[in-house]
């Protein structure tokens, strides 16, 4: 194993309870090949951003959590950015942490090449946290500035390698929360029996003072978040296809 | 004597309490673990319901009157001072009231004339005269006492504000007395073990220490007799053992409530008294002769009485202490040095009261925490702390060690043998101006007066971490000479004018006294050395050339972020500062121990002292207890926990008070998960031997919509430094120091 290896990270978060299943350690790694309308870590897209740092200090930092993770089931999630853009660097990481007992899991748009350094990366990854943006190849090239395929793509893989998985489901209002589309979700991803359950995440405005502090310029508006009721009605369609779902 | 208490005792299993008072013993040979869940529990009766109602109906207008509802202004209080008082005598389950009437406060002088005095100026309650008179001409206080041997550096110190809230106009409290006694044994019992202590020493040399005690047993003595009477005056006769769990109940509150008769002490805990109480229940449950309902009745009403405690105090006090909390602590849960819980059914039924009357920061919950604790109680903890802010927890695997298991906690965090030990009171210095006198060479940053010593001031442009530890250490010295020479002359007088005669009866004839010194803005002095070692640190001076504010050039490690550069400097403050306050003789040869506490304090030392070399301005408020400051703790709740729990408790056994605050949605998505994941925090943090933790699990916009509309959130409890109070009783500025204080929303 390489602990000397090193990535862009943008910062770490001694632990989040709401990026996979317990107490987690959470690591945002720099750079992003999307540019999601809704993020609400625009200033992780700059690959040159960030700190530079190893394997080594990542686990030491990780390991002084260990207590924690253990009691809750918990681990480390790496996100960003899109973390797959450094997947040497996580095999490395995985690994590490593998031999030290430490659950995995990634947190990623799916937007990366099908090649060998993913297969090592998923070959040490417990959990994979998906964040599926939209159905639809346009919609999503308008959303997130790239196509879906190299995601649909990403997903069959995760299936074919029976790798558990949690669908991420940003809910906008007026781009993806109508019945239907929520219903040709559902069709979707019912076929997919490593996915376990799918959380919505309902569209909120906390990522908008970081476009302003970078300069950009932000499109969408308080008119996309979406109701209570509308995420409950989501959850309802999803549950009639028994899809499992958190947050509505 | 077993054959005596035949009746009472009937059921129990015999050991060697029986022959001796042995409340522990009693406790681990008779009671029930509970591993079980909450369904068991029983809503509030309609009984209790209405009970709750008319209290409340009387705290609404307490709060609406400014804050007091009435106070009694010439009887001078005592255990049978008033005749027996009610809320509404038809419906009581449990009785008995300070006063002759509900939230009246008691006149009590002795502590301290002034404060009583000032108290009913500021309230506009007028002062019987004869009070006043013999007060003033006749009957000296703790109060006169202390400022008759007080130094003038000490004076000086304590207008400065280095070394504040001192126990010296009003009672010390931090003393529990063994209220399960006049359960289990009955005051008669109990007289004939002071009368035998008593006359040990018939036959003794009459020196200082043996008279002294000789005067303290009779007190006790007729501090017994006393509470018999008082008893009977509610129709009681508290003379033998109680015989049933509601009688169990009432003789203790009637050993409590003497107590807080005789004392206006700064913290009245009641101690660890459910688990106790369970073994009474337990035994009615069996013989058939309660239902859970009434059980649980019994508790509720308890609980009303405990909520109802107050005290007489001025409007200073209640700016250093917000929301006039008296701190009725009990300890619930933990382990027995067997390996059992000493968790029981009444754990769990202490804690509902929490639903059956709603949220309220007395008595002040106290959970003993453990990684062993059944799982199930351990979830319920956390369910309640979601629901409910009003709890805190304490690491019974950190102090079982040095405790055993059946100790309590007086006032927030300090850990103290039932019966067995007590506390010298305290209160703390504020470690940050001892750190700016190191650099002014003793002289005030906000008076300019000479306060400490006349040391060499530091000249340099920049400073020096070598040059300012070697000054603060000498300043750290005279400081702990100072602080233990107050705290020698408080308990001394506090001893001869204020004796607490109804507290001590129900302690052991050989009590453990610690003296309980504290420190307060431990985290600013960290990170303002942090800054000095790491960072390079400009000092700003006036004309007179004293350093009154500074200008940190870089970054530097923080505390509160698990970063062992600057934790590390911290765990050697501690021990430092504990080690100053060792080298000097204490009174009654305590044992010098220290806190990391604040309870609302920080705000108003931080208001009194200067800018610091850590960037924080003059004014700000420090973080409360050993928290990180605001806003400083960057890498989430964890890396926070962690850093406190390095704080050395071998150092520090009066406690280390930490307070929690996340919202709720940070804590997981789903209401199970924020259940296993705080339950997973609190196991993580006594792993890594964190001693206290209040936690606070609410949403800011509740916080603000409360400041606006007070009249819609009565019972909005929130924790702070070791206690809960009612959101709403704060003051303004506290109130904004809470939205301010790192409310964590990521774990």
């Amino acid at each position: 194993m390489n602990l000397d290896i090193t990535a862009r990270v943008h910062s770490q978060e001694s632990a989040g309870a709401v990026d996979g299943p317990g107490l987690r350690y959470v690591i945002f790694l720099q750079g992003c090949p999307l540019r999601c309308k809704f993020c609400h870590n625009p200033d992780t897209w700059n690959i040159k951003g960030g700190e530079e740092l190893s394997v080594r200090d990542l686990v030491n930092n990780v390991m002084k959590y260990k207590a924690f993770m253990q009691f809750s089931g918990g681990g480390v999630t790496v996100t960003g950015g899109e973390p797959l853009l450094q997947k040497k660097f996580i095999y490395e990481l995985f690994s590490e942490l593998k031999y030290k007992g430490v659950h995995t899991a990634i947190d990623t748009s799916g937007y990366t090449k099908i090649d060998d350094d993913l297969d090592k990366v998923l070959s040490v990854t417990d959990l994979v946290l998906l964040d599926l943006k939209h159905l639809n190849p346009k919609a999503h090239a308008d959303l997130t500035g790239v196509g879906n395929d190299l995601v649909f793509e990403f997903l069959k893989l995760l299936h074919q390698k029976k790798i558990r998985t949690w669908i991420r489901y940003v809910v906008l209002a007026g781009i993806n929360d109508s019945a239907v589309y929520a219903e040709n979700f559902a069709k979707f991803i019912k076929e997919f029996d490593n996915v376990e359950l799918v959380e919505l995440l309902p569209y909120h405005e906390m990522g908008t003072d970081k476009w302003s502090q970078l300069g950009l310029k932000y499109q969408l508006s308080k008119e996309n978040i979406p109701s209570r009721e509308k995420l409950k009605e989501i959850a309802d369609i999803l549950a009639k296809y028994g899809i499992e779902t958190h947050g509505a | 004597m077993s054959e005596n208490n035949f009746e009472s005792w009937q059921g129990f299993t015999a050991g060697k309490w029986q022959n001796e008072v042995n409340v522990r013993d009693f406790i681990v040979k008779n009671y029930t673990p509970y591993e079980g869940d909450d369904s068991f529990l029983a809503e509030a009766t309609p009984r209790t319901k209405k009970m709750w109602d008319t209290v409340l109906g009387l705290m609404k207008k307490e709060t609406a009157n400014g804050g007091l509802l009435d106070a009694d202004t010439s009887i001078i209080s005592g255990i049978t001072s008033h005749k027996a008082g009610y809320i509404d005598k038809a419906n009581e389950v449990i009785v008995g009231l300070q006063t002759d009437a509900p939230l009246k406060r008691a006149l009590m002088p002795y502590g301290g004339f002034r404060m009583v005095k000032d108290s009913c100026d500021a309230y506009n309650v007028p002062l019987d005269p004869q009070v006043t008179e013999v007060f003033t001409k006749y009957r000296k206080t703790h109060n006169d006492g202390v400022f008759d041997a007080y130094t003038p550096e000490i004076r000086a110190c304590r207008k400065s504000g280095i070394i504040t809230g001192l126990p010296d106009a009003y009672g010390r409290g931090r003393i529990i007395g063994d209220y399960r006694r006049v359960a289990l044994y009955g005051i008669d019992k109990l007289l004939e073990d002071k009368n035998e202590q008593k006359n040990l020493t018939d036959h003794a040399q009459m020196l200082e220490t043996v008279i002294r005690e000789r005067e303290e047993i009779s007190e006790q003595i007729k501090a017994l007799y006393e509470i018999k009477e008082m008893a009977a005056s509610y129709g009681y006769d508290i003379s033998k053992p109680a015989t049933s769990a509601k009688e169990a109940v009432q003789w203790t509150y009637f050993g409590y409530l003497a107590a807080i008769k005789d004392q206006n002490g700064a913290a009245m805990s009641i101690g660890r008294v459910s688990t106790f109480l369970d073994i009474y229940f337990e035994r009615d449950l069996r013989a058939g002769k309660l239902t859970e309902v009434e059980a649980q009745e019994i508790m509720d009403d308890f609980v009303i009485k405990l909520r109802m405690v107050r005290f007489l105090r001025t409007p200073e006090y209640n700016s250093l202490f917000s929301g006039d909390p008296v701190w009725v602590t009990e300890a619930i849960g933990g382990m027995a040095m067997d390996g059992r819980t000493l968790v029981t059914k009444n754990s769990f039924r202490i804690l509902h009261t929490l639903y059956n009357l709603g949220a309220a920061p007395e008595p002040n919950l106290t959970v003993f925490w453990s990684t062993h604790l059944p799982k199930k109680f351990k979830e319920f903890c956390a369910k309640v702390s979601i629901d409910t802010s009003s709890i805190q927890y304490e690491n019974d695997d950190l102090m079982r060690e040095y405790y055993g298991d059946d100790y309590g906690i007086a006032c927030c965090v300090s850990p103290m043998r039932i019966g067995k030990q007590m506390q010298l009171f305290g209160a703390r210095c504020n470690l940050v101006k001892a750190l700016l006198y190191a650099i002014n060479g003793g002289k005030d940053e906000k008076s300019f007066a000479q306060v400490g010593p006349k040391f060499a001031p530091i000249t340099s442009e920049y400073l020096e971490y070598g040059e300012l530890m070697e000054k603060f250490d000498m300043m750290m010295e005279w400081l702990a000479q100072t602080y233990v020479n107050a705290l020698n002359i408080i308990h001394y007088m506090h001893d001869k004018y204020s004796y607490e005669k109804s507290l001590m009866a129900l302690h052991d004839r050989e009590v453990v006294r610690t003296l309980g010194c504290g420190i307060a803005g431990f985290s600013v002095v960290v990170d303002s050395l942090s800054a000095v070692k790491y960072a390079k640190v400009k000092t700003i001076r006036n004309e007179q050339g004293i350093v009154v504010d500074y200008q940190v050039e870089g970054e530097y490690p923080q505390f509160g972020n698990n970063d062992d550069k600057v934790d590390e400097i911290g765990r050697e403050i501690v021990k430092q500062f504990m080690d100053k306050i060792r080298m000097f003789p204490t009174y009654r040869n305590a044992i010098p121990t220290q806190s990391v506490l604040t309870i609302t304090s920080n705000v108003v030392y931080g208001k009194k002292t200067g800018s610091t070399p850590d960037g924080r301005k003059a004014g700000v408020p420090f973080a409360p207890g050993a928290n990180p400051l605001h806003g400083r703790d960057k890498h989430g709740a964890l890396a926070s926990l962690c850093s406190v729990a390095k704080v050395p408790f071998q150092h520090a056994q009066d406690g280390i008070s930490n307070t929690f605050s996340i919202i709720p949605s940070s804590l997981g998505k789903t209401r199970e998960a924020q259940v296993t994941n705080l339950v997973s925090l609190m196991d993580g943090y006594a792993t890594h031997e964190g001693q206290h933790l209040n936690v606070n699990v609410f949403n800011r916009d509740t916080l603000i919509d409360a400041m606006e509309h007070p009249e819609n959130y009565p019972q909005l409890t929130i924790r702070v430094s070791g206690y809960a109070v009612n959101f709403i009783k704060l003051t303004r500025e506290q109130q904004e120091d809470v939205l301010e204080r790192t409310l964590h929303s990521s774990i």
